[in-house]
């Protein structure tokens, strides 16, 4: 018996040496942290429950049967997250540059198997070389096993990607299906080929930082939702975020005690909407006076800015946010906002959070470059993604809300539950201007008329009231007393039940 | 006594006219430009009349409108304000041929004073003694350089319509006199619709002090002791305080009797100050008399007990000051800070914008806000930029000091820059601590501008000791959270390490009954507050002492201002500071090779072209903002590689203008 202990610990040790003091010294030097520091990080204290710390890889090729790293290159296991179960698997770059063998695929399944039968996330921290090369098509086979398991896992549990290192090739293809990917700036990079190849077939030449960096995929590609300074950042950042989000769909989002009372008014916002139409204000503003605590988990925030997305809470509960943003394209809709919000809708959808949509929208973005580039098909995935969400949805219209941009923002006859007009709110075919050189086409050569037209027709539709009278608008609401109605309409909605018919899945045009 | 006034002018003053008329019982009239409709003068008066756009040229500067809106409404007076048309006397007589009372002295007065010239002679002739200076009217360049040889260098140069530290400039050489000359001119021309400048001795080491004067019609005149204003910033006051600390009941006496009798001169009959100029040995010089209610006027009110804006209104409806010299007593102190819209660290440059927050600290019998705006509000680019002006009171200097040390740090504004850290900053010199005063002190103690204030010792551990309670705090709370898995609550630890600038201090955090005992290498700190998680202020004591921050959550770590002061703290447990002491320091990009615009604004012109070497000091461009030209200078010497934006385009805050080789 005291024989085996010992060798417990020997080999206990062995694992968490990892791949030897010099490698992880290297790992530092790079400004990382270790697989098991980072989980260290992320779990709270004592919480971590490890498996497979004794698995190996069974390749024999290439005088691999001599390097055998118990665990393998993977930190697998669950733990908790301010007491909250979840699932992790935390790749080694010490140990074979955190290559992906058969057996370390084997590791990362069986947490996201066990993670969908209890219902809890599971949050990869992905820091790999890529395939392990000497294990062939065993590795290959190994990333779709997780591919598979990360389909079944979509809209069941929530994924979280850690992009802490490289990744590329194949391996991007685990984290691009997951529900989020957060990446570490200057020491984490995604690309399905890499900057040599890059440059042999297209002769572009081009960083690993440039080309798949976390800028890179925050600001341009979209791929990726937040970037972070290092992985201490990343990782508390992490934890910040899991308080947002159920254990699976099978839960409802948490909720939490605060002290922000639900009936504070906030007179400022009563003056947010500038008295000009085209002058921007920061819907920023208005999320954080209405949120808990002005706390917001914005996601995406470098991306198609002229849409909002995060997290918020309101009363202790947590919400989806989704808003026009004025101040950027003035607030329109286009193909990367419109997908970026579509992405977000549909996740609230599938894990029973609410969704609350702040409208501001003059309409969608002309040009040929968004119709060439199938604005259409675009924009209906976030026409699709409301109209099909079946949660809690509260729409407030702070000024306009113009057109089929109308329709899509959440509105009542997308099975909007509750929906409130600002008095600044306009709701229209369009703005006032362009409506009237439509209806009085003839009228366009005096400027007078025209002017007393737009005045007109200002005063007609350029209003709640219009919607109000069809019932489309529940009520007209004072801007200070925003975060009070929006609470009380979450609350009345606590217990909503709707079910779309039975079908095999939609066909969301992708 | 009048039943409806109208304010013409705006902001602070217009609402501290306001309150006193309906304390009163006299009914408000309030004028506004289109930009000011949703102003708070406006939504206080009783009544509102639109009198123009937004520029102050057609609207608040337009006399005919203002006497329009008195018809209108049935104002029987109108209070000016300070600015605007306070002191132009063909306002009042256009008041007077319609029979409407002007609140504040008579055309005469005015006239005689406004010149800054012809005052000058008036004020000789009234036994008030003066600085050596030209007093006629400059015609060129050259006849200022003459001038200014002759009275010896340095000298100044002043607009004669001037005021506000608008159209002044020192000059130490030929040089910069004909420079000088030429710029005052400009500024005098724009400012005043009136160029003529004139030269007089600049007095080094000067403070400024002003002998606040109340006359009334029937030949009765008081000085209400003195206020020093010598903390200026480009002429421009900055702090001011009553009574001064510089002088004496003999100076003050001496003072005041030769403002009274410049006041008698010209049969003043309302507030009016009269400006000195003061040097080390206690000689002082008249500079100017202002026939208006002055910014600073509040300092007075505190230590001698009267509402100016009353007395005015008593005097100018014909009644007779019930006071007489030897009732006027000065008891305590009070000093008044000026909360403007600018960026102290980055030259003072104005803002502009929405206040996203503005949160005031409450009045009390120490603490004194005239405002002008409120939570939600606009500052904007069409007038001064002035947010409020933050008084307090005390038995004494020291005391008046720590009660405007105390309401600075609950004053939160957000939205626009501003410069409350300045002012905290200078309510903890010990120079001004000391009352070693001169208009130069900014000058001198902040040569290179204002670059945030670093905190002691003692200050910079209590504030640490708040931050370790707040994160406590906001851990227990994360405890709260629901689906936690049974046997595996969230457990919140004793120990942790506050980790400010990449250093970590190690403590302990313990809780009681109404607050944390924090702990820090065997020092105690005694952490007592009702913050809640998400309030922006947190007030409180440590080990007894009150204690006023301005928390804001900065990622995974707080940020707390205080004093002046901006400390950024993350408070780590001890295993995660270890492992943050690995992360990589991150230099940010050297934007040495860029022109950034400081500000919101327009580019008015770029004076360089690609490819043109520039030296260090030489104009690159000039950025429009709040009405200024802004000139912005080569830092150092290098070439210019490319000009980002065009001339006549807006600017935000750090877009690249040129970028150099």
């Amino acid at each position: 018996m005291q024989e085996v202990l010992a060798k417990l610990e020997q080999m206990r040790a062995a694992a968490r040496a990892g791949g030897g003091e010099r490698r992880i010294e290297g790992q530092h030097a790079k400004g990382k942290l270790t697989a098991r520091e980072r989980l260290e990080l992320l779990l709270d204290e004592g919480s971590f429950e490890e498996w497979d710390m004794f698995v190996e890889h069974r390749c024999a090729d290439f005088g691999m049967q001599e390097q055998k790293v118990p665990g393998d290159g993977v930190v697998t296991g669950h733990g908790t997250v301010n007491g909250r179960l979840v699932f992790v698997f935390s790749q080694d770059f010490t140990v074979f540059g955190g290559s992906l063998s058969e057996a370390h695929a084997e590791k990362i399944c069986k947490v996201m198997d066990q993670a969908l039968k209890v219902g809890a996330p599971v949050i990869g921290l992905n820091d790999s070389g890529g395939a392990r090369i000497q294990e062939g098509v065993a590795s290959l086979g190994g990333y779709a096993e997780v591919f598979q398991r990360n389909v079944m896992a979509s809209g069941v549990v929530p994924q979280i990607s850690l992009i802490m290192g490289p990744c590329a090739g194949g391996a991007v293809y685990s984290p691009a299906m997951t529900d989020f990917i957060f990446m570490v700036k200057d020491s984490s990079y995604m690309f399905v080929t890499g900057p040599d190849v890059v440059k042999t077939v297209t002769h572009e030449i081009v960083t690993a930082e440039e080309l798949g960096g976390a800028v890179t995929h925050t600001a341009k590609s979209g791929v990726a939702d937040l970037a972070f300074e290092n992985d201490v950042e990343a990782l508390l950042q992490t934890r910040r975020f899991i308080d947002f989000l159920p254990l699976s769909n099978r839960e409802k989002p948490p909720v939490r005690v605060t002290a922000d009372p639900t009936n504070r008014d906030d007179f400022s916002l009563d003056t947010l909407v500038p008295a000009n139409p085209n002058k921007p204000y920061d819907m920023k503003e208005l999320i954080l006076k209405v949120a808990d605590e002005a706390d917001f988990f914005e996601i995406q925030p470098d991306y198609a800015k002229n849409i909002i997305t995060g997290f918020a809470r309101i009363n202790g509960g947590s919400v989806g946010i989704v808003a026009n943003q004025p101040v950027v394209l003035a607030g329109c809709l286009d193909i990367q906002s419109a997908i970026k919000a579509a992405r977000f809708v549909r996740f609230c959808d599938a894990f029973n959070i609410p969704i609350v949509t702040f409208v501001d929208v003059p309409g969608f973005l002309p040009g040929t470059a968004q119709e060439y580039n199938g604005i259409i098909k675009h924009g209906a995935k976030l026409l699709f993604a409301y109209a099909e969400a079946t949660v809690p949805k509260v729409t407030v219209i702070t000024r306009k809300a113009y057109g089929g941009a109308y329709d899509v923002m959440a509105s009542k006859h997308l099975r909007g539950d509750v929906n409130y007009a600002w008095p600044t709110a306009e709701i229209a075919v369009m703005g006032p201007k362009g409506a009237v050189e439509i209806i009085f086409r003839s009228d366009i050569g005096d400027p007078e008329k025209i002017e007393q037209r737009t005045e007109e027709y200002r005063q007609k539709f350029a209003t709640p009231f219009v919607a109000g009278s069809r019932g489309y608008v529940d009520d007209v609401i004072m801007p200070h007393g925003t975060r009070r109605r929006v609470s009380k309409a979450l609350a009345m909605l606590r217990n909503k039940q709707l079910e779309n018919p039975w079908k095999k899945h939609d066909n969301l045009p992708l | 006594m009048f039943t409806k006034i109208l304010i013409a002018n705006r902001g602070e003053i217009a609402c501290r006219v306001i309150k006193t008329a309906r304390r009163m019982g006299i009914k408000t009239v309030a004028v506004y430009s289109e930009a000011d409709s949703a102003a708070l003068h406006v939504e206080m008066a009783d009544e509102k009349v639109l009198i123009g756009p937004a520029p102050s040229a057609q609207s608040y500067l337009v006399a005919d409108r203002i006497i329009e809106a008195c018809k209108r409404t049935g104002a029987q007076a109108v209070h000016p304000g300070y600015g605007f048309l306070s002191e132009k006397a063909e306002f009042c007589e256009a008041l007077k041929a319609n029979g409407i009372t002007f609140i504040g002295p008579d055309v005469r007065a005015i006239g005689a004073m406004g010149d800054k010239i012809e005052s000058k002679k008036l004020a000789r002739d009234a036994g008030v003694s003066t600085v050596p200076g030209y007093l006629g009217v400059i015609p060129d360049e050259e006849e200022a350089v003459r001038i200014a040889k002759d009275i010896g260098y340095p000298v100044m140069i002043k607009a004669s319509a001037g005021g506000g530290g608008k159209g002044m400039r020192v000059a130490w050489n030929d040089d910069q006199a004909r420079e000088g000359f030429r710029s005052a001119t400009n500024e005098a021309r724009s400012s005043f619709a009136d160029d003529r400048v004139f030269v007089e001795k600049y007095i080094e080491q000067p403070r400024h002090i002003e002998i606040q004067v109340l006359g009334d019609a029937f030949g009765n005149t008081l000085y209400l002791g003195e206020r020093e204003c010598s903390i200026q910033r480009r002429h421009q006051k900055v702090i001011e305080e009553a009574p001064s600390p510089f002088i004496d009941p003999a100076t003050r006496k001496a003072m005041g009797e030769q403002a009274v009798a410049l006041a008698k001169a010209v049969e003043y009959k309302s507030a009016g100050t009269v400006e000195f100029i003061v040097d080390a040995n206690r000689n002082f010089y008249f500079l100017e008399m202002n026939t208006r209610l002055q910014v600073e006027h509040p300092v007075t009110e505190m230590v001698v007990g009267l509402d100016l804006v009353e007395q005015m209104i008593r005097i100018a409806a014909g009644e007779r000051l019930k006071l007489q010299q030897s009732d006027v007593e000065l008891s305590g102190w009070s000093i008044e800070a000026r909360v403007y819209a600018e960026d102290p660290t980055r030259g003072f440059l104005p803002s502009t914008g929405r206040l996203t927050r503005y949160v005031p600290p409450a009045e009390d019998a120490h603490t004194r806000v005239d405002t002008g705006v409120y939570d939600g509000g606009e500052i904007s680019m069409f007038y001064d930029p002035m947010i409020a002006k933050l008084v307090s009171r005390g038995a004494d200097r020291n005391s008046a000091i720590h009660h405007m040390r105390e309401a600075l740090d609950k004053f939160q504004i957000r939205g626009v820059a501003h410069n409350i850290s300045f002012l905290s900053a200078l309510m903890n010199h010990s120079r001004f601590v000391e009352g070693r005063l001169t208009t130069n002190f900014i000058a001198e103690e902040f040569p290179d501008g204002f670059h945030g204030l670093s905190l002691d010792t003692d200050t910079n551990e209590r504030l640490m000791a708040v931050a370790a309670s707040v994160q406590r705090q906001v851990e227990e709370r994360a405890g709260t959270i629901s689906g936690q898995q049974s046997g595996a609550r969230h457990a919140v630890g004793r120990c942790w390490v506050v980790r400010t600038e990449r250093t970590n201090h190690a403590c302990t955090v313990d809780p009681v009954d109404d607050g944390y005992d924090v702990v820090f290498g065997g020092k105690r700190f005694e952490v007592r507050s009702d913050w809640e998680i998400g309030q922006p202020l947190w007030t409180g004591t440590v080990n007894y002492r009150p204690l006023s921050i301005q928390l804001d959550r900065a990622g995974t770590g707080y940020r707390l201002i205080h004093a002046g002061a901006e400390m950024k703290a993350q408070v780590l447990t001890p295993r995660a500071a270890q492992l943050a002491d690995l992360m990589p320091v991150k230099l940010p990009p050297d934007m040495s090779k860029f022109l950034l615009s400081p500000m919101p604004g327009l580019l008015a012109r770029v004076a360089v072209e690609v490819g043109q070497e520039v030296k260090a000091g030489q104009e690159l461009a000039v950025v429009e903002a709040m009405k200024m030209e802004n000139l912005l200078r080569a830092e150092q010497d290098g070439k210019v590689e490319k000009i980002h934006a065009a001339p006549g385009s807006s600017l935000a805050v750090d877009q690249i203008i040129i970028e150099f080789a």
